[in-house]
């Protein structure tokens, strides 16, 4: 077919088999001794110098990467030992992450597990001075607090990311979308007085409700629903649509029997994310719920204890002597996360349960 | 059944770009007809105009006339919704519903239109809907498995028995082979000459060969250049454009000896 106008270039002297030539390896233990080894320099180090753990750790982690880049670039050449250094450098970076997570896990679980006793999901606050108490008002106030927001903010959430991925165009679109996005950088605090003056202006300042607190959550919850649901939805093929369209279905039924139950699995996870966003909220919750002692199970009805707002409280104010408050924040920060997790954990199975089956 | 479609002085837009211009053609009932003509000329574009899926894109447009059996496809009291119903669509590629079983996605075209139908009723169009897309031998034993599980050529024929469930009058296959093997390939043409009973086919193919096979008129599409429209050169018999066309364009695209 077609030519090249060329003739053919003669051919070159035989080029150096460089590519195919076997090259020197590491053995797979070197990675362990060069380790090793940088442990052995660091404790003679560490002798030197002051020896603890987070000292022994640094100079392990930087003699080791820099001996085995060292030995591996003599063996095993240069473009080998780039690789064992930039995988030293991932896997390190990888670590410090771990690091505040994995110490405040354990920090909460060790001092939270003191009062994760029974009392202390079975009993409020009314009347304790010193020991005993728990959480019981405090947990279901924020069971009850995340529901409300949840039975608001989905829906509105849901809907405005219907219309982004399926109607939205020109200029109102663009308009939504950067109001989400700048609602998405509302300080939580600010989302709190915003719900606190709008109460306010009904029931007077000074107003405390349940459902307050709840409006000031969905105005943080709402764009990051509306954020991740829209990028769900966009993951539907356009092709499950036309094929809908073509068999006359009009676009709303094919929204609610098509689109939507394609993306039922992550608009799940999608939920669940913006409920653990919410949920441990404390400044907004401190500004429209305030707390008390006493169980309120009614969010139209004065004000309510929530677990981030009764650890807050009986850290700052744990009475006298202090130390059975300051467990009780603990343990309650403990639940907080507990509850948090559970919820990733339900958004897994959401994803694994609800995903469009391939088995064949 | 199956219907004839006129179309005349068809103009198709994307916003202001004018994709096709000025086609004039009357396609047969039962028979097949195909399009043919290089990428980017128009045919699918064309073909979307048909059962009014060009205008799902934003800012697509057509100026013009397509009528079904004398009625006006584009007549201002005319539901998209209710053309689509009469006339159904094959895709390039296979696209079954993956939440749906095999069963739900031949019932879909019923379903989806919450239309009532009796079980067993329900159950007569899937089964007849899959004999006639010739799938019911190899599905019949799973019919409550996803669809996804089937392969790429099961799964093109399941789309034509779903597109066949809603018993349309016209059929739209936009290159239903193409990402297909030459197996099922073959299949599909098995079916479109046996469909061509009930239905009247409208194909685009890249493949020629295919066209000559399958069709009993056939439409040549071109385009002069970039940002030029596309235009239908030729519109004959099959046999004809292959052996002896008109139009010396169609003749070099058909010999190979074309751009």
């Amino acid at each position: 077919m077609s030519q090249t106008s060329a003739p053919q270039a003669p051919a070159a002297p035989s080029p150096p088999p460089t590519s195919v030539q076997p090259r020197p390896r590491l053995p797979r233990w070197a990675t362990a001794a060069a380790f090793a080894g940088a442990a052995v320099v660091a404790v003679l180090l560490g002798v030197l110098t002051a020896l603890n753990l987070v000292t022994f750790v640094l100079y392990t982690a930087v003699v080791g990467t820099l001996a085995l880049w060292a030995v591996s670039r003599r063996v095993e050449g240069r473009r080998k030992a780039k690789d064992r250094l930039v995988t030293s450098l991932v896997l390190g970076a990888f670590a410090v992450t771990l690091v505040p997570l994995l110490s405040l896990v354990y920090e909460v679980v060790r001092r939270g597990v003191a009062r994760l006793d029974g009392e202390f999901f079975n009993s409020s606050m009314v009347g304790i001075i010193g020991p005993g108490g728990g959480a019981y008002h405090a947990i279901l106030g924020t069971l009850i607090i995340t529901g409300l927001t949840v039975v608001m903010s989905v829906p509105i959430g849901l809907l405005t990311a219907v219309y982004l991925v399926e109607y939205g165009t020109g200029r109102l679109k663009r308009a939504i979308t950067f109001l989400v996005d700048v609602m998405t950088g509302i300080p939580s605090i600010v989302a709190g007085l915003f719900a606190y003056a709008l109460f306010a202006i009904f029931f007077g300042p000074g107003v405390r409700l349940g459902i307050a607190g709840a409006v000031a959550l969905s105005v943080l919850m709402i764009p990051v629903m509306v954020r991740s649901a829209e990028e769900v939805l966009k993951l539907v093929p356009n092709e499950l649509r036309e094929a809908a369209y073509a068999l006359g279905v009009p676009k709303w039924r094919t929204i609610v029997k098509v689109v939507i139950p394609t993306a039922i699995a992550g608009l799940g996870t999608s939920v669940t994310l913006a409920i653990a966003r919410v949920i441990g909220e404390t400044a907004p919750l401190l500004v429209t719920v305030g707390i008390t002692n006493a169980t309120n199970l009614d969010p139209f009805d004065g004000r309510m204890a929530t677990l981030p707002v009764f650890a807050y409280y009986q850290l700052t104010q744990p009475g006298v002597p202090p130390e059975f408050g300051i467990d009780r924040a603990w343990t309650a920060a403990l639940v907080l996360i507990m509850l948090v997790m559970g919820l990733n954990l339900l958004a897994r199975l959401i994803s694994h349960f609800f995903a469009p089956k391939t088995g064949r | 059944m199956a219907k004839r479609i006129d179309v005349s002085d068809l103009n198709i837009y994307y916003g202001d770009f004018l994709a096709v211009a000025d086609v004039n053609v009357s396609i047969e009932p039962r028979s097949v007809t195909a399009l043919i003509g290089p990428s980017g000329c128009g045919k699918s574009t064309f073909l979307r105009s048909l059962n009014r899926m060009h205008e799902v894109l934003p800012g697509a447009h057509v100026e013009g006339k397509v009528a079904m059996d004398g009625q006006d496809l584009y007549g201002p009291d005319v539901d998209p919704v209710d053309v689509r119903r009469q006339i159904g669509m094959v895709f390039q590629r296979p696209n079954p519903f993956p939440t749906m079983s095999i069963y739900d996605n031949v019932a879909a075209g019923i379903r989806l239109n919450a239309r009532k139908m009796k079980r067993t009723e329900l159950d007569d169009l899937v089964e007849r809907s899959l004999l006639g897309a010739n799938l019911w031998k190899e599905v019949k034993d799973r019919l409550n498995r996803p669809a996804s599980g089937l392969s790429g050529g099961q799964q093109q024929r399941l789309c034509i028995a779903r597109a066949i469930a809603v018993e349309p009058d016209v059929l739209l296959m936009d290159e239903p082979a193409s990402a297909l093997d030459p197996i099922s390939t073959l299949a599909i043409e098995d079916l479109m000459t046996e469909l061509k009973e009930r239905f009247t086919i409208v194909i685009v193919t890249h493949n020629m060969q295919q066209a000559a096979r399958v069709s009993e008129q056939t439409g040549f599409f071109n385009i002069a250049g970039p940002g030029q429209p596309g235009r239908l050169i030729e519109f004959n018999p099959t046999e004809k454009i292959f052996s002896n066309p008109d139009e010396k364009a169609t003749e070099d695209y058909i010999s190979g000896r074309f751009g």
